[in-house]
């Protein structure tokens, strides 16, 4: 009997009296209310705090490995005194962020049409795709000595070699997102009446655009990864070349400043890509 | 019931309503007819009258869903034809036509996420490229308003609607189109039972007044009793007819009748022939494992 209930209830417009008579028994269901903001995480802050005190006192006490390791409060005195303020410091920051935007975009420029055709085109996929899949498990930093003898600048060779990092990981998700389209989408926009053109650009980029922002995602952690490495390696600027002169002139707490400064633009970058993605994705908004 | 008056102006505009006459005449499906030879369907044959509410039950795996794929011009026929009002539309050697006479809507759910629900609605319409947008949106939201008041969520994206919602607004989208046959693919499979009964009652207002013809399948026997005129099941691969069950209760229908004596008997014919092909697809299914 709790089945004829129900009939009238949820159905709006029911021929019983009774539905016009109990309106609010049609509301939908309410959903739990999530919090806006998560409560504060005092323990992580504490761990946080742990953190800098244990590597303060190793230091002090010269635990070992920790001979020729600064402290903290010995690096932020390097970090204000000896960089904060001079031009230099900025400027590794403007290059190594030059370079990390320069090769992750060139790697989206590329990255974004080869994979959308090589998912879309059976032919295309035949032949390049061996190639791609032949080239992909070379590590980008195994590019390096090539690129430094193909490319007549070491500016070039390097940013090459953080496009190559970011443009694989790119390339292989778009070409997975264009495989992975839901068959019923292309068959009902066919239906309704939609082109083979329309199709792909209406269809088949916005379904691709959730992976496009995985492979952003992906692209720019591997970026600074691999930007580091090569400034190391081939490059006389940058914050990588910055961390590596601290070592080589035996300055420790320079060390700390480059991999300190790094760590933030990394994190500073992933925030800007998140802040993009948000923008191409507006169908996934929160409730 | 009142507020769904609208629904047959909104979409037909005034088009005569005796159109959606579909006759299937022995096709065929094999897959893979050089290598492994499933044959999905099987001489399969059936004709409908314009307005009818037919449904077609059985075990998955059947070829129900090639069924519908190959009148919607998804996919090809191994043999036979498809005629949509006297038409060929389907054979052997015609090349794929989907088209927005014959919509479908399927049992995932395929609202374009990117598109909020009022773009989903009016996207036939651009795309047939008869339609200017402002006209398209009116009638859109003139459609969605007569099926219940959906006008209020015109501009949501469909992540934000219940299952249900999505699955009406997909019907909507289809019926927007004036389409002389309406195709359902298990609509509301993944739907919990007081949902369904829910889209039921949408269901059968939507096809009380817009008068279309609708294929309806589905593997849930009741739910084809409770909607359809016709009942067709269908044996378990390869797909052919196995009962034809003219289902003679009146509409409107009602819960109710599923208790009446000629429910009942109706069920009681049906059911053994459903049992015994889902057992058929079951123990197949087991040697396929094995």
């Amino acid at each position: 009997m709790s089945d004829r209930s129900i009939i009238i209830a949820t159905h709006d417009a029911g021929p019983s009296a009774a539905a016009s008579t109990a309106p609010g028994a049609a509301k939908p269901p309410i959903r739990p209310r999530r919090r806006a903001w998560p409560t504060f995480n005092w323990r992580g802050l504490v761990a946080v705090v742990m953190f800098f005190l244990a590597w303060q006192l190793a230091v002090t006490f010269k635990a070992p490995g920790f001979h020729e390791i600064p402290g903290p409060i010995t690096v932020v005195q390097t970090l204000v005194s000896d960089f904060l303020f001079t031009r230099s410091y900025w400027e590794s920051w403007l290059i190594s962020f030059k370079r990390v935007l320069l090769g992750f975009l060139f790697a989206q420029l590329l990255g974004v049409p080869l994979g959308l055709v090589l998912g879309s085109s059976r032919r295309f996929n035949r032949i390049v795709f061996p190639v791609f899949e032949m080239m992909r498990p070379i590590p980008p930093l195994a590019w390096v000595p090539l690129s430094i003898l193909f490319w007549p600048t070491n500016e070039a060779s390097i940013i090459f070699i953080t496009f190559i990092g970011a443009f694989f990981i790119i390339t292989i998700n778009v070409y997975d997102g264009v495989r992975s389209i839901k068959q019923e989408h292309l068959w009902l926009a066919h239906s309704l009446g939609a082109s083979q053109l329309t199709i792909f650009r209406r269809i088949v980029i916005p379904a691709v655009i959730p992976s496009i922002a995985v492979g952003m995602t992906l692209g720019i952690a591997v970026t600074w990864n691999v930007v580091i490495a090569a400034e190391m390696i081939a490059s006389d600027s940058g914050l990588g070349r910055l961390t590596w002169e601290g070592y080589v002139s035996s300055t420790p707490p320079v060390v700390f400043v480059g991999m300190v400064s790094i760590g933030i633009a990394g994190a500073l970058s992933t925030l800007l890509v998140d802040v993009i993605e948000r923008r191409m994705m507006p169908w996934k908004r929160k409730r | 019931m009142r507020d769904m008056l609208d629904l047959n102006s909104a979409a037909a505009a005034g088009k005569p309503a005796a159109a959606g006459k579909v006759s299937i005449r022995n096709v065929s499906k094999i897959y893979d007819p050089e290598g492994a030879r499933v044959v999905a369907l099987d001489n399969f044959s059936v004709d409908f009258a314009p307005g009818d509410f037919l449904a077609i039950v059985g075990p998955s795996g059947c070829g129900k869903s090639t069924l519908l794929n190959i009148l919607a011009g998804f996919d090809t026929l191994t043999s036979g034809e498809v005629y949509l009002d006297d038409k060929l539309l389907a054979s052997v050697d015609r090349p794929l036509a989907p088209g927005p006479d014959r919509v479908v809507v399927f049992q995932q759910g395929a609202l374009f996420p990117w598109k909020t629900v009022l773009d989903n609605v009016t996207y036939g319409l651009m795309k047939q490229g008869r339609t200017p947008r402002a006209e398209a949106e009116a009638r859109g939201i003139e459609m969605l308003k007569a099926s219940g008041g959906l006008d209020r969520i015109a501009k949501s994206f469909p992540s934000q609607l219940s299952s249900g919602m999505q699955r009406r607004v997909e019907i909507i989208r289809a019926l927007i189109n004036d389409p002389k046959v309406l195709l359902l693919d298990e609509p509301f499979r993944a739907m919990d039972t007081v949902n369904k009964v829910t889209m039921h009652r949408h269901l059968l207002d939507i096809f009380r007044i817009s008068q279309k013809t609708i294929m309806f399948i589905t593997h849930d026997l009741e739910e084809a009793l409770f909607l359809a005129d016709r009942v067709i099941v269908m044996t378990t691969r390869p797909g052919t007819v196995k009962l034809d069950i003219k289902v003679d209760l009146p509409r409107p229908r009602t819960r109710e009748m599923m208790a009446s004596d000629a429910y009942i008997a109706l069920k009681e014919r049906t059911v053994m022939a459903v049992r015994e092909e889902a057992q058929k697809a079951f123990e197949r299914g087991e040697k396929e494992m094995a």
